[in-house]
């Protein structure tokens, strides 16, 4: 009875390809943290003042003359811009669709989708701001940018995955293009559609916090001014404020995706 | 017959599902009717945007190719370890926060609990505000920049495996549990293999969002290419701010074709 050769540490060992990656990931980490300018006293000293600033954040305080407003324009914000960019996305992404349009259609409407995909929406308000000036107006375009983006790359995606049986037994009837989109394509994706609409929404009123930061409107703005004058009690207000927003939305978002279920 | 023709009628919804359908609709329109009656834009500033925007893009062509290597390149190098690490990073402290919030790992509702508003709350706070807190904390550049996107991805990357977890098989946790593991090596040798496969999903989409994100970090002074965009545009040089925003564009493009390619053989 040998039982001792079997021991517990020859299950699951790591391969030899396993631990080349795992040590390649920690070689890369220690280089890259070495680069970022990571040492243990900076690490030290800035929980120091980490420390500090925590307790500056107490008492959180609520001014609702300020903090009001910048969370109703936040809102705003969020509502318009995913209402354009969903009415906006929904053509590209039919155009983009490979199985309903001529390839050269789809290419010129991909590349709107990619564009509006790679810039985050903070870049394309700076550029907003510089176009229509500080305020709503510049945070609204910079958002729908990237709703025409994110809606339109999953929308084209789940026309591309819909069953094509159904199409044909329309066109079979002698039903026009727009016929087809209504009553072969439309019925496949629009619970999937709902559900991307109501995340790109959510996501929306998130991003719509952060705009303010370069002068595009919303209350990221007002948290902006606060840092920057050090009120740390009523920045721990605001952020108190925008966490309560956004969990709100998060669970608007549960409900009505149940509804349309 | 009525009385048959009435029991054929195919009714779709419910009273209550049509009520209920009405009700989202009617909250949203009114919802986008108050965002249009309230919200406050001053006309006059988008009269003269088209002019503006004309004027802009005579202004970004052509690109100033001469500032490429000196300091857009170094910055873009620096952006790639800014995404990399909080990638790394946002696993490290995402990955035990999502075991903790999913329900059949941890099956204790109060630390579900405080994990999920973990999770949500670091999530609501964008990776711009992160930023500004440990640029206060650890002084401008590369390391806030870093940290802030890997405290923004606790969030995302958590709620992920949390339902990754959830949907895991339970017979083999069952097993498990008969051959008398302990939680820890329940979580090691039964749910770790099964959710190995989100685990490489979440950790490739991520950093192709954080590569996004860590574009945008220099304007608060969190390191990284926007360091660059924001002094050129700071300093109206807008010939650079084409060349940063092309870099930017190619460099994300290529990161999703990678992506996607290894999307495609791997998972």
């Amino acid at each position: 009875m040998n039982t001792a050769s079997v021991t517990r540490d020859t299950f699951f060992a790591p391969t030899l390809g396993k631990r080349i990656a795992m040590i390649g990931v920690l070689v890369y980490v220690v280089y890259a943290a070495a680069t970022l300018g990571l040492s243990l006293e900076r690490v030290e000293k800035g929980i120091g003042y980490g420390a500090r600033f925590l307790a500056g954040f107490f008492p959180p305080s609520f001014t609702e003359t300020d903090i009001l407003p910048g969370l109703l324009e936040s809102l705003q914000i969020a509502f318009l811009s995913s209402l354009f960019g969903t009415v906006l996305a929904v053509p590209i992404a039919v155009l983009a669709a490979r199985n309903l349009m001529p390839t050269w259609v789809t290419w010129i409407a991909r590349l709107i989708i990619i564009f509006c995909r790679s810039f985050h929406p903070v870049i394309i308000a700076i550029i907003a701001v510089k176009a229509v000036g500080f305020g709503a107006a510049a945070g609204i375009i910079a958002l729908t940018f990237a709703s025409v983006g994110f809606v339109g790359k999953l929308l084209s995606e789940a026309i591309e995955e819909i069953s094509l049986k159904q199409i044909e037994a329309v066109r079979a009837t002698g039903a026009s293009f727009m016929n087809v989109i209504a009553f072969g394509v439309i019925p496949q994706v629009m619970n999937r559609f709902i559900g991307f609409v109501a995340y790109e929404t959510d996501s929306n009123l998130r991003n719509s916090t952060m705009v303010g930061v370069v002068g595009a409107g919303g209350i990221g703005g007002t948290l902006f001014s606060a840092f920057q004058r050090f009120d740390y009690s009523f920045v721990a207000g605001i952020i108190i404020c925008i966490i309560a927003l956004v969990m709100i939305g998060e669970v608007l978002q549960i409900y009505v995706k149940r509804v349309f279920r | 017959m009525t009385a048959t023709a009435e029991l054929q009628r195919w009714i779709r919804f419910t009273p209550a599902q049509r009520m209920a359908r009405f009700a989202v609709f009617f909250v949203m329109a009114a919802a986008i009717a108050w965002a249009i009656k309230t919200i406050e834009i001053i006309p006059e500033f988008l009269y003269d945007a088209p002019e503006q925007v004309v004027d802009m893009g005579k202004r970004m062509w052509p690109m100033d190719w001469s500032h490429f290597w000196p300091a857009v390149w170094p910055a873009l190098i620096e952006t790639m370890h800014i995404a990399a690490m909080a990638t790394i990073l946002g696993l490290i402290m995402g990955i035990p926060v999502g075991f903790l919030a999913a329900r059949n790992a941890t099956p204790f509702p109060w630390i579900n609990a405080i994990a999920r508003f973990i999770l949500v709350a670091t999530r609501s706070i964008s990776t711009l505000i992160w930023a500004l807190f440990f640029v206060a904390m650890f002084g401008p550049g590369a390391l806030a920049g870093a940290l802030a996107i890997a405290f923004h991805s606790i969030g995302f990357i958590g709620k992920m495996f949390s339902e990754g977890v959830e949907e895991a098989n339970k017979g083999s946790i069952e097993a498990l549990q008969a051959a008398g593991a302990t939680r820890m090596q329940q979580i090691v040798m039964g749910y770790w293999p099964m959710v190995l496969p989100t685990f490489w999903s979440v950790a490739l989409f991520r950093w192709d969002i954080n590569v996004r994100e860590s574009a945008v970090l220099g304007l608060v002074g969190a390191g990284g290419i926007g360091m660059v965009l924001n002094s050129a545009i700071d300093l109206i040089q807008w010939d650079r701010v084409s060349l940063v925003l092309f870099t930017i564009f190619i460099v994300v493009i290529l990161i999703e074709a990678m992506v996607t390619q290894i999307r495609k053989r791997v998972i």
